[in-house]
């Protein structure tokens, strides 16, 4: 995701740099915004240990350097600890991406070990109910220890905060919050409404109003925070000029593997139908990174339709997501309605207008369906 | 950090924060600095200056540098201490206690 405050220093030379594991898609909690396929256990039967292991050593072969596990909750594999170990043998910046469920000390402790060089830990707010009303458990203290305990084994860590009209307002007290903490890195994400938070993107979109006050106090505590904590702020869309620049580009620089090792472009790419993801159960890396049809649609301009082709700023968001085109006009090779160049652009107001319509009914969030038995099992721990 | 002097002086020792991965890479051809979430290509000079902020001082890194590369002092010396200003300011090197 593209983020004001980040540096993407490279040009990717046609190299896979970033890697990303899902390991799986289990997951203790149920985030009503969760960036999972709606329908993800039709997608069963995990990579193994083994297989996982020749995904490491092939993208490190591709010219891969950095490496996210994540999921699902990537605590739930027992492997994890050697996988770590097996990527940082091989030269990967390893970042686990977590919610904290499942991270004991003892696991941490493993973890770096094994050579783990950063952990990115979500929370949901700064407010112990409305934390575990939004991910469905109880969850707050849990994080937070688990956050403390980070800092003291040496982590460098980002803190991620799925930004919603639920929790916007509380920005200030979450930075207070990261700062106690001793937190590195900040990342206010707001929530991009793809699958899961597609369901719910009534009741969790912000307003303008909401989204200049947090965007203020983000000013604010960057200037007095310059040099000890680095605020990321991933950009909300729905309310900008121009698309973002999804992944940097399709096939650019992204690789995600899904948990039944699925090549995709991007997390969320799996909602495109007419696409197929073929897995590394089938094909090689390489193959699938320089060859396979998928990872070749959408790269480049060529693709591109009007008003993209003739596009001045087309080498810049290369015409925004292909997920989010598809969802709203229904063909991913339009225009990303988030542009206002878009000819569908009333997609996105209409979509804002109804959301923050002061008259409309509210609904219950959809919760991400969990496993009930292995949530308690999680908890327990 | 922004209480410290951004001027290195020649008793400094720089070191990079351990925060950041520097090593060399095969397939960009480059040191590379790796950061959460973040990729840094360095170029050749960015590159051999870092490789001795090691725990050596500013002077010691300065005079190898010179000799490695039969280099003028004073060039070397204006350069190196403009990319360690530089690379302070970006959290990627600090001084050693």
């Amino acid at each position: 995701m593209p983020k004001d405050g980040s540096v993407v220093r490279l040009d990717g030379q046609g190299i896979p740099l970033w890697l990303c594991l899902e390991l799986t898609y289990r997951c203790p909690l149920a985030c009503p915004w969760c960036s999972n396929p709606v329908d993800y256990e039709r997608y069963g039967n995990e990579l193994t240990t083994e297989e996982w292991k020749r995904v490491l050593h092939e993208g490190r072969e591709l010219g891969a350097l950095q490496l996210g596990f994540t999921g699902g909750e990537p605590m739930l594999r027992k492997d994890l600890e050697e996988l770590v170990g097996e990527a940082h043998g091989l030269g990967y910046y390893t970042n686990l991406i977590t919610s904290g469920i499942g991270l004991s000390e003892a696991r941490l402790k493993a973890l770096k070990d094994a050579g783990l060089n950063q952990i990115q830990l979500s929370i949901q707010s700064s407010d112990r109910a409305m934390n575990d009303a939004l991910v469905g458990a109880r969850a707050f203290d849990h994080k937070l220890q688990v956050a403390r305990m980070i800092k003291a084994y040496g982590f460098p860590m980002v803190l991620n905060v799925p930004v919603c009209r639920q929790n916007i307002d509380l920005t200030e007290d979450i930075l207070a919050m990261a700062e106690d903490i001793g937190v590195d890195y900040l990342e206010l994400a707001n929530i991009q409404y793809y699958n899961w938070a597609m369901v719910n993107r009534n009741e969790l979109l912000p307003t303008l109003d909401q989204l200049k006050r947090a965007e203020a106090t983000v000013q604010e505590a960057r200037k007095r925070l310059d040099g000890k904590m680095t605020i990321y702020f991933v950009i909300p869309d729905y309310y900008e000029e121009r698309p973002k620049t999804c992944m940097n580009g399709w096939g650019s620089i992204h690789l995600t593997i899904a948990p039944d090792g699925a090549a995709l472009p991007c997390q969320e790419s799996r909602v495109i139908t007419g696409l197929e993801f073929p897995t590394v159960r089938e094909k090689s890396l390489a193959w699938l990174w320089n060859e396979s049809p998928t990872f070749r649609k959408f790269r480049g301009t060529d693709w591109m339709k009007e008003p993209c082709a003739s596009c001045d700023e087309k080498e810049k968001d290369f015409g925004g997501c292909r997920c989010q085109a598809l969802l709203l006009t229904g063909d991913a090779a339009n225009t990303d309605p988030a542009c206002v160049r878009s000819p569908h652009h009333s997609l996105i107001t209409d979509a804002i207008a109804r959301a923050t319509d002061p008259s409309r009914q509210h609904e219950p969030l959809v919760m991400r369906r969990a496993d009930r038995a292995e949530l308690d099992i999680a908890l327990e721990e | 950090m922004n209480n410290e002097l951004a001027n290195f002086s020649p008793q400094d020792r720089p070191v990079i924060n351990p925060f950041y991965l520097f090593r060399w890479e095969d397939s960009q051809n480059a040191y590379v600095l790796l950061y959460p979430e973040g990729v840094v290509k360095l170029n050749d000079s960015a590159g051999e200056i870092l490789k001795r902020c090691d725990g050596r001082t500013l002077t010691e890194l300065t005079v190898d540098l010179q000799r490695e590369f039969d280099a003028d002092e004073h060039e070397v010396e204006r350069g190196v201490q403009k990319f360690l200003e530089e690379s302070h300011a970006k959290g990627w090197i600090r001084r050693q206690a």
